[in-house]
């Protein structure tokens, strides 16, 4: 504890990645369908949506939970989840 | 050294509002209750008239004035909040959270009496409900002790070995809205002596992110909790140099606490607050009927400076501690303090929820003939 009240710099802080807690499922995205509307990122509760700019680009799996948020949030059917092996 | 020109008439809750405005901070939230209302209402009319330009937020709850303080205060902006008695009960959970997470917050306190039975005017109760919350605790005596304490409160709060909570507790009515002369410093010295606001890691500053106020588990909790004590620990060099740099400029010399005429004394009273003048008053008197006593003014109650106390009282055969708050069950909270510190000390308690203390009090409390609660009605 070097900071006063306990404040924890960025560059200080520990990085858990909590896409260990998925369960079976994992988001999977059609670009082709994408239309930018970044619903997905405001809906993602875990920063685990990428984006450049305003542009989609894909999904950071080191924080998914698999909670599917996202592909029910998409209003044009672009992600659906698929399964994998859990934990990987 | 004071020319009758530079005092102002003013009352306490006047002389702090004039403080405010010449340190002029960024962020004041706010919520009114008697008998702090003149505080605030003095400075939002400094505001008003252009002659202050700190933001006023006016918040629905102590609660959310405190809470707005941590925010804008860890923001980066110089945060002044006032409140009293069932303001600052309400504000208790998050005095606690400010002095935490570090929060250098000025709170300017009319000191009154927690309900119940509901009641409006002086005693202690209320800051005492906060005495270990890791504020830092000062008591003073009249409107320009008021003004002054308010002055040098950001330089104690802001300092990077402090970074606390300091509130100014001035006890309600008899200070807050009894007018009497002030000197006021000139502006531009205020703003030199409190200088630019600055916390180590301001929330907003964008280019280092942080995070404040995380959930701290068994392995971290005490280690923080014991960071917040050497904080306060600090706080007390920190007062004294912050008291010698003021008196340098103003020629008004303090110290977290007073000795008064206590040197071959062997009587003593020790006091916070407003009866510390009826009580030096007292002295005087008795010292000219050729009695050997004595007073000694707690100004700083956290930290509380208890080495200079016991050397204060050294010779005292007999001391006297006057608690303008009561601990139901237990020891009044000076007097927790000061016990152990001379050979007899005695407690007394006065003066809940505004009662007067008068100078026959004073004389009964030397005497050894009042009882442990002075002032009852009923008692003699």
């Amino acid at each position: 504890m070097t900071h006063p009240g306990g404040i924890v710099l960025r560059d200080e802080a520990e990085q858990p990645e909590t896409g260990g807690w998925r369960t079976g499922v994992k988001p999977q995205v059609d670009l082709s369908k994408c239309v930018n509307c970044l619903l997905c990122w405001l809906y993602c509760p875990d920063s685990a949506v990428l984006i450049d700019g305003a542009t989609f680009t894909g999904f950071d799996l080191r924080y998914c939970k698999g909670c599917e948020l996202c592909a029910e949030a998409c209003p044009v059917g672009a992600i659906s989840m698929v399964e994998e092996e859990p934990g990987a | 050294m004071l020319e009758l020109e530079q005092l102002q008439v003013l009352t306490g809750g006047e002389a702090a509002a004039h403080a405010m405005r010449q340190i002029d901070p960024d962020v004041v939230p706010i919520y009114p209750i008697t008998p702090q209302t003149p505080i605030i209402q003095g400075f939002a009319k400094f505001v008003a008239d252009g002659r202050a330009s700190g933001e006023l937020v006016d918040v629905e709850s102590e609660h959310s004035a405190m809470s707005a303080a941590v925010g804008a205060a860890l923001a980066g902006a110089r945060t002044i909040t006032a409140t009293s008695s069932q303001g600052l009960a309400l504000m208790a959970e998050i005095v606690y959270i400010a002095a935490a997470m570090r929060a250098p917050i000025v709170m300017a306190v009319g000191n009154r009496a927690l309900s119940g039975p509901i009641n409006i005017h002086a005693d202690h109760s209320d800051s005492m409900l906060v005495r270990d919350s890791g504020v830092v605790q000062l008591f003073v005596e009249n409107a320009q002790e008021a003004y002054d304490f308010m002055v040098m409160a950001p330089r104690i709060a802001e300092h990077p070995d402090v970074l606390l909570p300091v509130f100014v507790g001035q006890d309600g009515f008899t200070i807050t809205h009894s007018a009497e002369p002030v000197a006021l410093l000139p502006d531009a010295e205020v703003k030199t002596f409190v200088g630019e606001y600055g916390v180590p890691f301001p929330l907003l500053d964008l280019n280092r992110v942080t995070s404040q106020g995380p959930f701290a588990m068994p392995d971290s909790y005490f280690e923080l909790r014991v960071a917040l004590a050497d904080a306060q620990a600090a706080a007390a060099s920190v007062l004294d140099e912050v008291l010698a740099e003021f008196a340098a400029m103003s020629g008004r010399s303090y110290e977290a606490l007073e000795s008064y005429r206590l040197e071959d004394a062997t009587h003593a009273i020790v006091v916070m607050g407003s009866s510390a003048g009826t009580v030096k008053d007292v002295v005087d008197e008795l010292r000219e009927e050729g009695q050997a006593v004595g007073a000694l003014q707690i100004r700083c109650f956290r930290p509380f400076p208890t080495e200079r106390t016991a050397e204060a009282l050294r010779g005292v055969t007999d001391v006297a501690v006057l608690d303008r708050a009561d601990s139901p069950g237990g020891r009044p909270p000076l007097y927790a303090e000061i016990a152990g510190l001379a050979p007899s000390v005695r407690s007394h308690v006065y003066g809940l929820g505004g009662r007067d203390l008068h100078p026959e009090h004073v004389r009964a409390v030397f005497a050894g003939e009042a009882p442990h609660y002075v002032g009852l009605r009923g008692s003699s």
